[in-house]
């Protein structure tokens, strides 16, 4: 029982990671078949997966049905949008079930018109919130914050034509600011996170990290 | 005079005679997947094109194979190929991958691996010169990538070195505040009696970045089941979820705290970024968790749950690799990971000297990186491009 818990989860980490990576430098078409036939499986494993998903999505917002917890009105409104959906996709604009979704009737209308305009609306409310968040960070309390500050609004000027208008060295500022100290700290990030990603790679593929079992390490 | 006009007339004729490309080789493109033969020759300037003919055996019969302007396609243009030479001015070069079928133009027939061609260069519309010949071959090895294959050689070494020393000897590592303050958060959930939060980003199990968060994740399920903590993870992809379950499952199994651990407290959100917004959002929201924890690539809904989870007044602690993330995580939340310190947290948190000792290889990794940009920023100031060749990705 160990040996299926643990022993094969680690040897199919390493064999998989040690391939993966062969992959990525041997171009030969024979690799590069075996590269596809790989992502394959991933498509086939994620395509079963969704079953989970889809189960764990109606098991939750049944329970907060049942229960009638506080917004369950809205576990109800994923039940009808689930089912209103999923009958729509059947009916594919009168061409069943077995044939490519159709680019037109109800479920591309509902799609366009109900889920489009939903997520844009979720993401217009990011204007808000940068205000926001803004608005308590560029509190001048401390030095950095004062930098970050000054920094922040020659940026926002530099961007906008009201910047040009009052200095032409707001935008050369702005464009300095960007170019240079903002680069420099991106691609300080960017190397870090390169690095960390060899470790944990490394520690996954040789065994030495194995919390993505569960538990501990020992 | 009437010599002169002749004269000029025969070297202005578009007809005129050009002997045939000198230096012609050809052989198997390297570092493909095979099907592809390379051919160089030396550049003329007196050319304006130049024709390649094939043919399968060396006496022909020869086919158009194809047509090279020269005004490109000179081996500068490829140096993944052919680097950064002097000489790489002076050639110029085609892949030849098929050529048009005899019988129909319409059609291309491709060139066959381990089979030899036969080809011919000529200047315009003069003679060709020597027949050369080569075969098509797949290559086990794609030389382009050699300097990204010794740099991640060399720094799997140094991370796996420090793996062993630490074995041997404790090593310090420096403190990360976020991950200092992660019991806190727990603790304090714990004692409101609320629960923990944590989100992974949206990308799937595949990126390093997740499989980093559901490491972490392990770590932070083995404290709520060990504080007996309500914990409440929201995924965005079924395959994150099928594993963060497994994950969660095994660390309330590892706390001798199976009992504690429901199907539920693992579940798929939604699998559209803003929709999955919408639904953390909303649990923030009513809910009320403690401790919202954040770890993982997210885009460009980090805000949208950070600053909904700061309304509520739940310590936050977030971790991404995005940068363009990160200023929106590091103004709402209470604790960042920046970069590598999400890929540290883990080792960081189980304080496993050989987890510890890779993260001191990261370390070292990064003085290597400053000295080489070091080294490399003073000798292109001398004028000189070896280095950043060296590093250069094809």
């Amino acid at each position: 029982m160990l040996f299926l818990r643990r022993t094969l989860p680690l040897i199919i980490a390493f064999v998989l990671g040690c391939t993966a990576i062969s992959l990525y430098y041997i171009p030969h078409s024979m690799a590069q078949g075996l590269e596809r036939e790989l992502s394959r499986w991933d498509l086939i494993v994620a395509a079963f997966a969704i079953f989970l998903g889809i189960h764990s999505l109606l098991a939750l917002h049944g329970s907060r049905v049942r229960r009638q917890q506080a917004g369950w009105g809205y576990s109800l409104l994923v039940y009808i949008g689930f089912a209103v959906m999923l009958s729509f996709a059947i009916y594919n604009d009168g061409r069943g079930p077995l044939n490519p979704q159709a680019e037109t009737g109800p479920f591309q209308w509902l799609f366009l018109n109900v889920q489009v305009p939903a997520d844009a609306t979720m993401f217009s409310i990011l204007a808000f919130f940068i205000a926001s968040a803004a608005y308590r960070t560029f509190r001048a309390r401390s030095p950095e914050a004062a930098i970050l500050l000054i920094s922040a609004v020659v940026v926002m000027l530099g961007r906008v034509p009201i910047g040009a208008f009052i200095s032409d060295l707001i935008p050369q500022a702005a464009q300095w600011l960007m170019a240079f100290p903002n680069l420099a700290a991106k691609r300080g990030i960017l190397l870090g996170v390169s690095l960390g990603a060899i470790a944990t790679s490394l520690r996954i593929i040789f065994g030495i990290e194995r919390s993505y079992l569960g538990g501990g390490d020992e | 005079m009437k010599w002169l006009i002749l004269l000029l007339l025969a070297g202005l004729s578009p007809a005129a005679a050009q002997p045939p490309p000198a230096h012609v080789r050809a052989f198997d493109t390297p570092s493909d997947a095979g099907g592809s033969i390379t051919l160089t020759w030396r550049r003329n300037d007196a050319v304006s094109s130049y024709r390649i003919v094939i043919a399968k055996s060396p006496d022909g019969p020869f086919h158009p194979a194809a047509d090279v302007s020269a005004a490109a396609n000179l081996m500068a243009d490829e140096p993944a190929i052919f680097g950064h030479g002097a000489e790489t001015q002076a050639h110029h070069f085609v892949h030849i991958r098929s050529y048009p079928d005899p019988a129909d133009a319409s059609k291309q027939i491709a060139l066959e691996n381990d089979k030899p061609y036969y080809f011919q260069v000529a200047a315009g519309a003069s003679p060709a010169g020597a027949t050369v010949q080569a075969a098509a071959h797949g290559n086990l090895f794609n030389r382009a990538k050699l300097n990204n294959f010794i740099l991640a050689l060399v720094f799997s070494v140094i991370i796996l070195s420090f793996i062993r020393m630490a074995r041997r000897r404790e090593l310090s590592i420096r403190r990360i505040a976020g991950l200092e303050a992660l019991d806190e958060a727990l603790g304090r959930a714990t004692e409101m009696g609320k629960p923990v939060l944590f989100a992974h980003g949206l990308n799937p199990m595949g990126h390093v970045s997740t499989i980093a968060a559901v490491n972490i994740l392990g770590r932070v399920a083995r404290r709520t089941a060990d504080y007996d903590t309500a914990l409440r993870v929201a995924c965005c992809d079924a395959v994150v979820m099928a594993v963060s379950q497994e994950v969660v499952k095994e660390s309330y199994l590892e706390a001798g705290r199976p009992d504690a651990y429901t199907e539920d407290m693992v579940f798929l959100a939604a699998t559209e970024q803003f929709s999955y917004a919408a639904a953390v959002e909303g649990m923030m929201v009513r809910e009320r968790p403690a401790a919202n924890i954040m770890m993982g690539y997210f885009y460009a809904e980090a805000l949208l749950l950070a600053e909904t989870g700061a309304s509520t007044g739940a310590i936050q602690i977030a971790g991404t690799d995005s940068y363009t993330q990160l200023p929106f995580f590091i103004t709402t939340c209470d604790y960042t990971l920046m970069g590598e310190e999400l890929y540290a947290a883990s080792a960081y948190l189980s304080k496993e000297p050989r987890l510890l000792g890779s993260l001191k290889g990261q370390d070292a990794g990064k003085a290597v990186v400053l000295a080489v940009i070091l080294l490399g920023t003073l000798l292109s100031t001398l004028g000189s491009q070896t280095l950043t060749y060296l590093f250069t990705a094809y």
